[in-house]
């Protein structure tokens, strides 16, 4: 370990760059680049600064050709990075030269609220990280305590897993899309994707009662069946979403301006982007026909008929087509869902961990202690490890649950898609210019909930 | 013993702790010093576990070992997984970073620094990437209270 003392070089510093400093010093230890990269950045107060540019100016080598890179310091609250996502851009002209980005700044410690929470607390806490993709979140959770369980949850409350799963997918791409357009420029795909979005949150709100953080999913099954009336308007959704997706794809698949912007923009090798940790529609878009729907099927999807859209390039453009062919294939889905959604109970019956159903508890002695067990004290899952990883919009999103056989979770672990795949970012951007910077990080998708948990 | 344990073996003996298979899930303790070994082998063996899912970790303070280390390993061939699993320490946790395997690790391995403390010997930027860079302490720790902290950032209003 080298024990450089970091007082010691060449750092005037301001007080916003002693956190990197300070962590340093206490643990006797260099600056890591990116603490060194953070402290630069911002290791200047405004009078510093100034003083700063007058000596630069007075060194500066004047020769044409001749440029100093630059640090530009993108957000943590920039319009055209989807959330608090704060990217240190160093630059060499227009042309990026390295792209530091910082996370953390939505990090509520949802994992450490957890361990005190009850294993039925927990769900309503998971669903908040990936807060576009609040289905696959509580899917994993439920998952990996069911497995823990070792708990058979009935068909028709899988199937109705699917098709929400499948209703988020598309209401994610939607907001990607939309999103995507205004960062590039297009801005009124993003309202017709916020059209179409509000309508599947209609549907969210008349199966869960909520538009967003659902907490549909219950450990065992789901908390309620459909209510009447869902199914006739999914199918109204279903049949107006393709002419819909065609609208889209009229606006931008051939637009020159959206191809210019895309097109050879942000590429990788798709052994790299495996080394990386890269899943999702970033990864397929590279050639790699890598979903767990198809390659472990969970939750019934080997019964379900669709492709899984690959492309070759693996560009900006790739992963715009990638995405805009799931959400058709999210519609084959679905439709199979309609028609063959089988009968039956929606929830497991195991009193143990599922609270019974409402109308019980006015006339059963039983149920009602089974009710008031389960909400005061919360039910146990036996100990042990699993590890329970689903396809969420955004690639590989997984739940890893340690109990140790008490009511409440032990660790509660969630490996989301777009923690990993962010760190993909300095690799496709090294090399490119500033503005395709914007479009890689619009095509990455990341949510930091998600990112941050 | 499993394809993977006589794989990990078979390029580096004697590091395999033991393994477990519970609710389908297989995990196989290895040795920290060799976790580098394990996971190159798995990588570039016949099963092709290119895949680094997830690295995290959790806090047993009763245990020798205190820190479990559990490493996700998919295989995109075979869609097959496993789990590595071994114990950092409870002193000086430490263990060899995979980022020379897999540079995807790089911000897992930050993670577990961050909220653990555990320490990855030959990681390339190993600071802090979720809490503020400067926190004291390590949220995810079991003796780590959740409430009754004071209050952080009071000089910023």
């Amino acid at each position: 370990m080298s024990t450089t003392d970091p007082r010691t070089e060449n750092f005037p510093l301001a007080a916003e760059s002693r956190e990197a400093t300070l962590a340093a010093l206490r643990e006797q230890r260099a600056l890591t680049p990116t603490e060194r990269v953070i402290a630069s950045v911002e290791a200047y107060t405004p009078q510093e600064a100034a003083e700063r540019t007058l000596a630069n100016e007075m060194l500066a080598d004047t020769r044409p050709g001749v440029r100093a890179p630059l640090l530009i310091n993108l957000g943590p609250n920039h319009p055209s990075t989807h959330g608090v996502l704060r990217l240190i851009v160093e630059l060499d002209g227009e042309v990026v030269k390295e792209v530091t980005p910082v996370i953390g700044y939505l990090h509520t410690g949802i994992e450490k609220q957890c361990e005190n929470k009850t294993w039925w607390q927990s769900v309503t806490l998971v669903t908040r990280m990936d807060y576009l993709a609040p289905f696959a979140n509580i899917k994993a959770y439920t998952m990996s305590v069911e497995k823990l369980l070792e708990m058979e949850v009935p068909a028709r409350a899988q199937w109705i897993r699917v098709l929400l799963a499948e209703l988020n997918r598309i209401a994610s791409h939607l907001v990607w899309l939309g999103t995507s357009g205004l960062e590039l420029g297009a801005m009124s795909v993003f309202f017709y994707c916020y059209r179409e979005r509000d309508n599947l949150l209609d549907l969210f709100e008349m199966v869960s009662g909520e538009r967003m953080n659902h907490r549909y999913f219950q450990v065992g099954g789901c908390a309620q069946d459909l209510p009447p009336g869902f199914i006739e308007r999914l199918q109204a959704f279903i049949d107006e979403m393709p002419g819909r997706i065609d609208e889209y794809e009229a606006l931008l698949t051939g637009n020159p301006i959206w191809k210019d912007r895309m097109k050879g923009v942000g590429v990788l090798p798709a052994d790299e982007l495996i080394a990386l940790g890269v899943t999702g529609p970033t990864l397929r878009a590279a050639g790699v026909p890598h979903d767990l729907r198809k390659t472990n099927p969970y939750s019934g999807y080997e019964h379900f008929q669709f492709e899984v859209p690959t492309a070759t390039e693996g560009d900006c453009y790739a992963r715009y087509l990638v995405r805009v062919r799931e959400m058709r294939e999210s519609l084959r889905i679905l439709q199979q869902v309609i028609d063959g959604l089988p009968e039956g109970p929606t929830i497991a019956d195991d009193r143990k961990v599922v609270l019974p159903p409402r109308e019980e508890l006015a006339w059963s002695m039983e149920a009602l202690i089974h009710h008031f067990k389960l909400v005061s004290e919360g039910f146990k899952v036996p100990a042990g490890e699993a590890y329970a990883p689903i396809e969420s919009p955004r690639g590989e999103m997984g739940c890893y649950v340690v109990s140790e056989g008490g009511p409440k979770p032990y660790r509660v672990h969630m490996r989301d898609p777009s923690f990993v795949n962010l760190q993909a970012t300095a690799p496709l951007c090294r090399g490119n210019y500033l503005a395709d910077l914007i479009a890689i990080v619009a095509t990455l998708d990341p949510v930091m909930g998600g990112v941050d948990r | 013993m499993s394809d993977v344990s006589a794989q990990i073996e078979l390029a580096s003996p004697g590091a395999v702790v033991a393994e477990f298979e519970h609710v389908g899930e297989l995990t196989v303790e290895v040795q920290k010093e060799r976790i580098v070994e394990a996971c190159r082998a798995l990588r570039d063996g016949p099963s092709q576990y290119v895949l680094l899912s997830d690295v995290t970790c959790a806090d047993f303070p009763d245990e020798p070992g205190r820190f479990r280390m559990a490493y996700q390993l998919t295989s995109l061939a075979t869609g097959a997984r496993v789990r590595l699993r071994a114990w950092a320490g409870a002193l000086d946790p430490q263990i060899e970073s995979v980022t020379s395997v897999w540079p995807g690790a790089n911000w897992m391995e930050r993670e577990v620094y961050d909220q653990f403390g555990v320490r990855f010997n030959g990681h390339p930027d190993l600071c802090r990437i979720l809490n503020p860079l400067d926190w004291e302490g390590h949220p995810l720790r079991r003796d780590y209270p959740i409430g009754g902290e004071e209050v952080q950032f009071s000089d910023a209003v």
